[in-house]
């Protein structure tokens, strides 16, 4: 049911290591895995959340072993294949050279700070009215799942499934993941802040007045 | 139902592992990795490394944790500001001139003698770019993404932040594309201080939750 980025709530992973404001990127690769993973989005071949879906779909083991900015590597040619802008013989350093059909829409430097001022705003006009409003009481979906595809994407994380949580706020509709991530289309629905009290979610919160909020899909919440 | 089909079911032992994944394809070093895909994208004319260089510089030197500091000095200067802000945050630091990639809706929450706040996103790595730039490793890590949301005091204490026992902790999971920025308490002792000598006080982690502001002095 789960993958393995779902680890929220989770034991074991020891000490948080803080550190300094810079260095920004900690290895000079750091920053060309980011950028190489940026550019390669422009070319418009698949959206962010099909880019988060190929990281977390690594497998377990990946996941675990993988850095981060590894995990962003491999989601990214694991992605360029999938999509058919590269081929494997392509990654193993045989294919050709020829130019790529995709040459035309490859981010130039000029356009760079306007794509990335660009941006790519989430909210979408809706026909689905909304069901909620700040103050109504409402219950997450259990199991947290994906709905449409087994196995996909989706944002609810585990340690919130089945739980009771308070509407905060309304975002108006927003473009679902767990339709946008598999190419059904970006299926916009009303977004919601929910607050739960620590106490929903854990066996031993640490404190009684703690909370902790989700942006969470209609899709998502049922009332309860 | 369909089922996810680029799902991979690995029944290799430990030393194949992986290699129906494409990536496997890639040299294993990280940085030669990341060299090769760099190559090979370049040769065919989808990615201009020059490009990639302005994207770099973009993250390295020109967007940071400065800017979020400005727009929290602003807040605790101008109590108008302070509400526009706490209102319509996405608006108000456009005016400033942040906005874009990892930007597109943000929300400020003001800690309160009552409430800290603070920020993470289990499920990946959800942060506010155009305020507070790259984020840093640890808010990266598995152990803060595991940690923040069930302990987020002991999280805390990792940091050396020890809060009032009657103060609550209220942690943000970025779970959509909403963006977070924590607005600090203004530190006592700085009445009438500039906006600009203000922003010195404000760091970067105050602005996730997981610090406090520089004291005066």
């Amino acid at each position: 049911m789960t993958r393995p980025h779902d680890m929220g709530g989770r034991f074991g992973d020891g000490a948080v290591i803080p550190e300094p404001e810079t260095p920004v990127f900690h290895e000079d690769w750091h920053a060309r895995a980011l950028a190489v993973t940026l550019a390669a989005g422009a070319l418009g071949q698949w959206n962010l959340d099909t880019s988060r879906h190929a990281r977390e779909r690594l497998s377990p083991r990946d996941y675990a072993r993988f850095s981060y900015y590894e995990k962003w590597m491999a989601g990214l040619a694991d992605l360029l294949v999938e999509k058919g802008v590269l081929s494997r013989e392509d990654l193993a350093g045989g294919g050709d050279d020829a130019p790529h059909p995709l040459a035309a829409r490859a981010l130039k430097a000029h356009a760079v700070a306007g794509v990335l001022a660009k941006g790519g705003p989430s909210d979408r006009p809706s026909a689905i009215p909304p069901r909620f409003v700040p103050g109504c009481a409402v219950r997450t979906l259990r199991p947290a799942a994906n709905r449409l595809v087994d196995g996909g994407h989706t944002r609810l994380p585990a340690y919130a499934a089945g739980a009771r949580g308070v509407i905060l706020s309304c975002h108006g509709a927003h473009v679902l993941p767990d339709a946008n991530a598999h190419g059904l289309g970006e299926a916009p629905e009303p977004l919601y802040t929910v607050v739960f009290p620590a106490s929903e979610l854990w066996a031993a919160p640490e404190h009684p007045g703690d909370e902790v909020t989700l942006d969470l899909w209609q899709s998502y919440l049922e009332p309860a | 139902m369909p089922h996810d089909h680029h799902d991979h079911h690995d029944h290799h032992d430990d030393h194949t592992h992986g290699e129906d994944h494409p990536h496997a394809h890639l040299p294993p070093d990280p940085a030669l990795r990341v060299r090769a895909l760099e190559t090979i994208l370049t040769r065919k004319g989808l990615i201009d490394p020059a490009a990639l260089d302005a994207i770099i510089d973009t993250y390295q030197n020109r967007i940071g944790p400065k800017n979020g500091a400005l727009v929290v000095a602003r807040a605790w200067a101008d109590p108008e500001f302070h509400a526009a802000l706490m209102r319509d945050a996405t608006a108000v630091v456009a005016d400033m001139g942040f906005f874009g990639r990892q930007g597109e809706h943000i929300t400020a929450v003001a800690n309160t003698p009552q409430t800290h706040n603070m920020v993470v996103c289990t499920l990946c790595s959800c942060y506010p770019w155009p305020l507070l730039g790259i984020p840093p490793g640890w808010y990266k890590s598995d152990a803060y993404r595991a940690r923040a949301v069930r302990e987020p005091r002991k999280v805390l204490a990792d940091f050396g932040v020890t809060l009032p026992g009657d103060k609550a902790v209220r942690v943000w999971d970025s779970t959509a594309e909403m963006r977070y920025l924590v607005v600090p308490e203004r530190p006592e002792g700085t009445e009438g201080w500039s906006v600009e000598a203000l922003a010195g006080l404000v760091t970067r982690d105050s602005m996730i939750g997981t610090g406090l502001p520089r004291q005066p002095g």
